[in-house]
């Protein structure tokens, strides 16, 4: 290599590296240092007063059976959360892509997101209004059917989820039926294949993509969810993010809820991982998510 | 093979199709009939009504009233996937998520009562073989190239033993040494299987080489219907002499006529005598009509050597020589008739010697011309 060569490939290099160096700095800072700060802490062992002490012990792991409720709510609602909102979003995003009149889709992708337009916790405590007792509940009473309530039970917490995340859900899924080719559809049809076989042979297994990247987005996120459950499950249902808080900002046992904490964090790499290996093998090439 | 047990010999039937798309008439009032076994070809410029009269024999579009039958059974209302034809596709539509082979046996897997997998894996086999793609079966359809997604496609949709194959510009995306290799073989193919196949192009050379029929499409309607020679020889007006091979055009008004012919007036006040097409209409006294004559017809000569025998000849200007391997094309401006194309074969005496700038005598016998209407 010349040095005319060497000298621009430098210069290339020094370029790129002061591009990555904001964002490279913001990671460093909020994600890589408190995981390593994590990561200590989970070895370590709680002051008497409270708070982090010095010291190298793998029991804060081996009692995270103490938290198993926690776990255990979070690793059933979350799949079932993300299973509900697949069921409810993906015929939304089939009506939205391919039934829908193209001059009425637009507005009815902004209602979509109109929910967002408002504060996330105004809209959770209007559920928890409508599902405590002077809303359904109520409701159901004047009608004659008594002995419901919904408030701090694990349907509340999965009402408030499928409502929260189904525009993640729906968005990736309408993508890839939006850009599926509908040459494809009509050779099934030329080929003998009744509408519903086509559905099933062609549309369902080339929106694939959009359904796993639309599961993942919604999975993860309500792996770490705390305020549906904290409002709407009242500390009856509680997922791992209240048990995080609880054992930091309540019994102060930093050591203990960083080893949670570090359990959450090894379930979501699991999780990623399958995802990853999923998209490969549908032969997806051009949708994922990290 | 899916024969149809019916008398009518006809696979394709046409009567008073119409089909609008908002206000247009994209099929307008179109009849015709194809003959069972043969290689039929849509020809037109994009827009005249080919792809979609395609589309209502397939079942992707309906008529707005008129009637279609397929092997004597008239399939209006019936959808694309009960009728026995199948397509292929312009840009061949192979579905990405499978593989050559699941591609090709789409079609009998979709069948009821379903045929076993051994039974369906041996007519794939055989389909492949049929396109010359042995060997490919496990590979995606990405991976293959533009030819071999084309031999893909034509075996997806051959494998039914549909009763029409339809073929949507299907070589339009292949480069020009391998169009004429699939002219051919697609030509080979439709007689191995004797299935009546039904060609869209906008290609006259594709058309003119393939097919035993061609219907020549304007604005949604068929504008002549006959064999590549029919239209080549007997154009009925001005539109068909000027899509199928080239010809040079003369317009003006008609002077006189009789039975066989007539006299054009051109705008410089030349009269030029022509015969009618065969299957052109007469002309009457007084309309807009035109001389067409192929540049083949016309001779080229130095001044004083000109032939005995010529009906028309001009004094003219030779501009431009196109040399094309085994003839050459000559640009000529000639005295009252403009801009004229004239091709003569490599050896023709008349033809070596002239250079740009000469002045010829061109000309030609006026039964080798023809007197055509404009529309």
């Amino acid at each position: 290599m010349t040095t005319a060569a060497l000298k621009e490939k430098r210069r290339q290099g020094r370029w790129n590296a002061l591009l990555l160096a904001p964002s490279g700095l913001w990671y460093l800072m909020l994600l890589i240092l408190p995981l390593i700060v994590i990561m200590v802490y989970s070895v370590g062992e709680r002051a008497p007063t409270g708070g982090y002490q010095a010291g190298f012990t793998f029991d804060n792991y081996l009692n995270i059976g103490a938290r198993w409720t926690a776990f255990k709510n979070t690793l059933l609602l979350a799949p079932t959360g993300t299973f509900i909102c697949l069921l409810a979003g993906y015929p939304l995003a089939y009506f939205l892509a391919v039934k829908a009149n193209p001059r009425m889709r637009l507005f009815l992708l902004i209602l979509v997101v109109v929910p967002f337009w408002t504060s996330f916790l105004i809209r959770t405590y209007a559920w928890m209004f409508i599902l405590g007792g002077r809303g359904l509940p109520h409701l159901l009473e004047l009608i004659g059917l008594e002995g419901f309530r919904f408030i701090n039970t694990p349907f509340a917490v999965l009402v408030g989820i499928v409502y929260a995340y189904l525009p993640l859900m729906v968005f990736p899924i309408f993508v890839s039926l939006e850009k599926l080719d509908k040459r494809l559809l009509e050779a099934s049809d030329d080929l003998g294949a009744s509408p519903f076989a086509t559905f099933r042979q062609i549309t369902l297994p080339l929106s694939a993509p959009g359904m796993i990247t639309g599961c993942m987005l919604v999975f993860i996120l309500l792996m770490g969810e705390y305020l549906i459950p904290q409002m709407l499950g009242g500390g009856k249902v509680f997922f791992i993010g209240n048990a995080l808080v609880d054992l930091f900002l309540q019994s102060l046992n930093w050591p203990f809820g960083s080893a949670c904490a570090m359990a959450l964090v090894f379930i979501m790499m699991v999780t990623v991982g399958l995802y990853l290996k999923a998209t490969r093998a549908t032969g997806s090439r051009d949708v994922s998510l990290m | 093979m899916a024969s149809p047990e019916s008398g009518s010999s006809y696979d394709v039937e046409f009567r008073s199709v119409v089909k609008h798309f908002a206000d247009v008439r994209a099929v307008d009032d179109v009849s015709f009939a194809l003959k069972r076994g043969s290689f039929h070809s849509f020809l037109g410029p994009s827009g005249c009504g080919k792809t979609t009269s395609l589309r209502l024999i397939a079942g992707f579009e309906q008529p707005d009233s008129g009637s279609v039958e397929i092997a004597g059974q008239s399939v209006v209302g019936v959808p694309a996937y009960r009728r026995p034809v199948n397509m292929v596709f312009q840009h061949y539509a192979l579905f990405p998520h499978m593989d050559v082979a699941s591609n090709v046996g789409y079609g009998l897997r979709q069948r009821k009562p379903r045929a076993d997998a051994a039974e369906i894996d041996k007519q794939v086999a055989a389909a492949l073989e049929l396109v010359r793609l042995p060997h490919l079966g496990k590979r995606r359809a990405w991976e293959l190239s533009g030819g071999q997604q084309q031999r893909v496609a034509l075996a997806r949709a051959l494998i039914n033993r549909p009763t029409v194959l339809l073929l949507d510009e299907p070589l339009a995306a292949l480069d020009r040494k391998l169009r004429r290799e699939m002219q051919i073989e697609l030509q080979n193919l439709q007689r191995e299987v004797g299935i009546t196949f039904v060609l869209v192009t906008h290609d006259q050379e594709e058309a003119l080489s393939m097919s035993d029929t061609i219907g020549i499409m304007k604005d949604g309607k068929v504008v002549q219907f006959g064999t590549p020679e029919e239209l080549y020889d007997a154009p009925v007006n001005r539109y068909v002499a000027d899509f199928v091979g080239e010809s040079n055009f003369f317009s003006g008004s008609v002077a006189s006529c009789d039975d066989t012919g007539a006299a054009i007036t051109t705008p410089s006040g030349l009269t030029l005598q022509a015969p009618f097409s065969r299957l052109g209409g007469k002309l009457q006294p007084g309309a807009k009509a035109t001389i067409a004559v192929r540049p083949e017809v016309i001779g080229l000569w130095q001044p004083g050597a000109v032939p005995a025998g010529l009906d028309i000849s001009r004094p003219a200007r030779l501009l431009n020589r196109i040399y094309l391997g085994d003839h050459s094309e000559f640009q000529i401006e000639a005295d009252g008739l403009g801009p004229v194309l004239v091709r003569l074969p490599k050896h023709s005496t008349e033809g070596q010697a002239l250079e740009p700038g000469d002045q010829v005598i061109m000309g030609w016998k006026r039964e080798r011309a023809l007197a055509l209407s404009e529309a």
